[in-house]
């Protein structure tokens, strides 16, 4: 293991050298850093461009400029930005959290939702539901982000028009109702007596709860209140329970039950701690606490969940993260009147340029959360469709697999229900292969999404390749290119031996 | 996600180096040997249902519903002549809706697009044939194209187009004539792309399988070194490379005239140089099993040269992930190339990109909407129909991918047979009266 480990490290570091060394003569054939000046038409030109060969050292041969820049990566030195004159090691963390901030929502998000229909799209295989999504994640994946992300850009222009002075436009939320009563019909399944039912309820909860949106003006006054918390909160009690434990165990549900009625007990207590530490609250307390919220969970579903502990610690958990969430985005909201109010948001819900609004800094945790948010909608958006996509063609494809397999016929030949067929025995096995997706994705966020950050002006890794190449900083360029490459090998390693955990089959030879 | 829009084709199998899979090889390798089995009665097959389902797809009258319970006897019986594997292929093909969907999209557009503009010398039957003319603007600008009046346009009885379809930008471009042109351009970028990858990805790929030793070793190490970053910013730099060299050390004007002037198909080739590796890598492992197998060995004892060996007998095997990947390959080639275009590393004037028309309109897009709705609508539709007919090959020649008859199909065939039964029944019974 040891070897293998020292082994890969070694081909890494040697591959990256080879990398480095091709690209930065490429670079520097490709970048051209006195073509402003060659155009330039005063008259000290001649000097000027005596100067810059000087300081950029273009006398030189690029193979020596190489060894120079390989002699000061190696101190830790990773130059420096000439048209700025800021060292890059300034630059990197700024970006790359920017970066990260886009990405890891979305990617979170389109992992969540798209393993979960590609699931449900497999098992309802040659279904209308199957075609439809099958279908629109083709077209999801053949779509150019930069197409979409404009379209998605001028959508929020207007879409803010719209939000000043909302009126229902009834016939849009019917066919949206339709579509989604259809989508919850198609994907729960059934009888045909069953599915209509789905859709009927689907349809009207889908339309009521649109129309009461927009007809109380509730985007620019949201509230969740204790109640909605209840309500979201009892809705993933009962799928979860009735997904991962089944109809007939009793002490799941009560350790699910247990763990909302704890997070609704602390519902009052937390907003006096939310208020009272806005100002030194961060986004990693908020991770923190997000754990304990897990550590309770597992803790309730292990102490009361009987003979199937597995089953209620799963309850627990996704009951125990969704109050979680209704808590905190019930305290975000109740923040948004005061920030729509705020001089420089003049009333405008969706941003579409930047990261922040400029200069904007309310020293409130919960404020800065929200302009966050609300300019990380968009491009997140663009994001999570291309995401989406990939994420349901891979998981369907992979759950196709294993339901075709011997042992999910043997299991369904004992007489097990379906239910536990599809998430005792084949769940489990269909989501191994995202083990080698999800730690590429993950780690790959700190490269950016260069096409997004482009257009919605976000400055993170993808804008500052972008604009660096453009500027001819070879510096800029090549860290962002040492940084995105070790960072790609070190995830295929990862995805490797995670692969190789998960999956008996695979040894791993030293 | 620095590949936000070039996810790599996850279906396909990862190739997990110093890791050992012990899993049964994925599909079928297409070989007369196997063929030979799908002719004959092999009663252990068709129980697997594969003669059955070859049949119901024939003509659903031979459905024989014993087959699909399995019963094991008398199987033969649905099964008919001898098919050769490429025309096994070919029928599936043909029958794949979603990749006919997609020929019929791609040759459309593909024929508006060369019917339009001509093609090199050749004139079209669009009366503008200079996409970078300018005109005086007509109406605003607005398109001139319209529905008939019955399906809510306002263009009288038939559909009328006008003198300019799509419209004009403020300074009387002819959007048509741009979105045409830009079409053609995709279509050479992604056919000159297609070429290349298949080229390098099919020599470097059968060589590494077949000869493994240093050569596989110099392919692996190439291709981590090349899958290593994300292929938009490669093919950033490079397209940056192209765009600088000339200027920079001042070549002649008629070398830089025609290196401007020959752009797509440099971009077309770097961009095959940049994505060759995974179809390379892809091959080089079904050759690595292919080279093991029965014929190989059996064609070296005939006295065959190597070379004979991996063009006759091991390549021909290979195809279905030939053509399948580099079909896929190509629908990404499409996008990746007007996302440089449109990032301004990839083509620029004197031809047209549809990424770069979006790039230049996207300012636009509340005063003239038709500038940037067009050349969208045209990338989607040129991606999206390459990705189904990828998807169709990819169904055609993985002989897993079958699809059941459909229930009604099953329920209809299950009653013909009782049908029949209760007919024998009865008139066994009347003729012993």
């Amino acid at each position: 293991m040891l070897r293998f480990l020292l082994r890969r490290f070694l081909t890494m570091l040697g591959i990256l050298l080879v990398i480095s060394f091709v690209l930065y003569g490429l670079l520097s054939l490709a970048m051209d850093p006195l073509d402003n000046l060659r155009q330039s038409t005063s008259p000290n030109k001649e000097q000027m461009i005596a100067a810059r060969i000087r300081q950029l050292h273009l006398d030189e041969s690029w193979v020596t400029r190489y060894f120079s820049w390989l002699k000061h990566i190696l101190t830790g030195d990773l130059g420096t930005a000439w048209q700025s004159g800021q060292p890059v090691a300034k630059l990197l963390p700024s970006a790359i959290s920017t970066s990260v901030q886009l990405v890891a929502v979305a990617t979170i998000i389109s992992a969540l939702i798209g393993v979960t229909i590609g699931v449900v799209s497999a098992l309802r295989q040659y279904s209308a539901f199957d075609y439809v999504i099958t279908f629109v994640s083709f077209v999801l994946y053949a779509l150019p982000v930069f197409w979409v992300a404009v379209l998605l850009k001028q959508s929020g222009i207007n879409l803010n028009e719209y939000l000043r002075h909302p009126s229902p436009n009834y016939l849009l939320l019917g066919i949206v109702a339709v579509v989604a009563g259809l989508f919850w019909a198609g994907m729960i399944g059934g009888s045909l007596k069953r599915r209509a039912i789905i859709f009927a309820s689907a349809l009207v909860v889908t339309f009521g709860a649109l129309a009461y949106v927009l007809a109380t003006n509730w985007i620019a006054n949201p509230q969740i209140t204790i109640v909605g918390v209840l309500v979201v909160g009892l809705a993933a009690l009962l799928a979860s329970w009735v997904i991962l434990a089944g109809r007939k165990n009793r002490r799941a549900l009560i350790a699910g039950a247990v763990t909302l009625v704890i997070g609704l007990a602390l519902y009052f207590p937390l907003q006096f701690f939310f208020v009272g530490s806005r100002q030194m609250l961060n986004h990693w307390i908020i991770l923190a606490l997000m754990l304990v919220t897990v550590l309770v969970s597992v803790a309730v579903g292990w102490f009361l969940g009987g003979d199937d502990r597995g089953a209620a610690i799963g309850v627990t958990i996704t009951t125990g993260l969704v109050t979680a969430l209704m808590i905190y985005l019930d305290h975000l909201f109740s923040w948004f009147h005061e920030y729509l109010g705020d001089g420089q948001i003049r009333g405008r819900v969706i941003s579409t340029i930047g990261a922040q609004t400029p200069s904007y800094n309310p020293q409130n945790y919960w404020l800065s959360t929200l302009d966050m948010f609300t300019h990380a909608l968009l491009p997140s958006m663009a994001l999570v469709l291309i995401g989406f996509a990939s994420y349901v063609r891979y998981e369907r494809g992979a759950t196709l697999e294993v339901l075709s397999q011997d042992y999910i016929r043997t299991a369904r030949a004992k007489g097990l229900p379906e239910r536990t067929v599809v998430v005792r025995h084949a769940l489990r096995n269909a989501l191994m292969p995202l083990a080698s997706v999800i730690p590429v994705d993950v780690i790959s966020m700190i490269g950016g999404a260069v096409l997004t950050e482009t257009i919605f002006g976000w400055s993170g890794m993808g804008l500052l390749f972008i604009t660096s190449l453009r500027q001819s900083e070879i510096d800029v360029v090549m860290a962002y290119l040492m940084i995105t490459g070790l960072l790609a090998m070190i995830a295929n390693l990862v995805a490797d031996l995670l692969y190789g955990l998960l999956d008996p089959r695979i040894r791993i030879d030293g | 996600m620095s590949n936000d829009n070039f996810p790599e084709d996850r279906d396909q199998s990862r190739d997990i180096e110093d890791l050992e899979l012990e899993q049964p090889k994925r599909g079928m390798p297409i070989s007369e040997n196997t063929q030979l089995d799908e002719s004959t009665d092999n009663p252990v097959r068709d129980v697997e249902g594969v003669s059955f389902d070859e049949a119901s797809e024939r003509d659903e009258e031979l459905v024989d519903p014993d087959l699909a319970r399995g019963r094991g006897e008398g199987v033969g019986e649905a099964t008919t002549e001898a098919e050769s594997q490429a025309k096994i292929v070919r029928r599936r093909f043909f029958h794949h809706l979603g990749a006919m969907v997609g020929v019929a999209t791609f040759i459309c557009v593909a024929l508006i697009s060369l019917l339009s503009m001509g093609l090199g010398p050749i004139r079209g039957l669009y009366h503008n044939q200079e996409p970078l003319a300018l005109h005086d603007v007509e109406n605003d600008g607005a398109p001139t194209m319209h529905l008939p009046s019955w399906l809510g346009g306002h263009g009288g009885g038939w559909f009328t187009f006008g003198k300019y379809p799509f419209g004009q930008d403020e300074l009387g471009h002819d959007n048509f004539a741009q979105v045409m042109a830009g079409i053609q351009t995709s279509l050479l970028v992604m056919i000159v792309f297609g070429i290349v990858v298949a080229i390098i990805g099919i020599v470097i790929g059968s060589l590494a399988g077949f000869y493994r030793g240093w050569i596989d070793t110099i392919l692996m190490r190439l291709t981590d070194a090349v899958i290593t970053l994300p292929v938009l910013v490669i093919g950033a730099v490079l397209g940056k490379l192209l765009a600088t060299l000339p200027v920079k050390y001042n070549w002649p004007d008629s070398v830089q005239t025609a290196i401007t002037n020959l752009m797509p198909l440099e971009l077309a080739l770097a961009l095959g140089l940049i994505y060759w590796p995974s179809l390379a890598r892809l091959l080089r492992a079904e050759v690595l099993s292919l080279r093991e197998r029965e014929f190989v060995d059996s064609a070296r004892v005939a006295g065959a040269s190597n070379f004979r060996i991996i063009t006759r007998h091991v390549l021909p095997n290979a195809t279905g992930i030939i053509i399948v990947n580099v079909t896929l390959l190509m629908s990404l080639a499409v996008v990746l190339e007007t996302a440089l275009s449109y990032l301004q590393f990839g083509i620029s004037a004197p031809n047209v990109s549809l990424g770069q028309l979006i790039s230049q309109y996207q300012s636009a897009f509340s005063t003239r909407p038709w500038l940037f709705w067009w050349p969208g609508l045209f990338i989607v539709l040129l991606a999206l129909s390459v990705n189904f007919i990828g998807d169709g090959l990819r169904d055609a020649f993985d002989p897993r991918t079958k699809r059941a008859p459909s229930k009604r199909a099953m329920d209809a065939a299950f009653r013909a047979r009782d049908a029949k039964a209760t007919v024998a029944a009865t008139t066994s019974t009347g003729a012993a009266q």
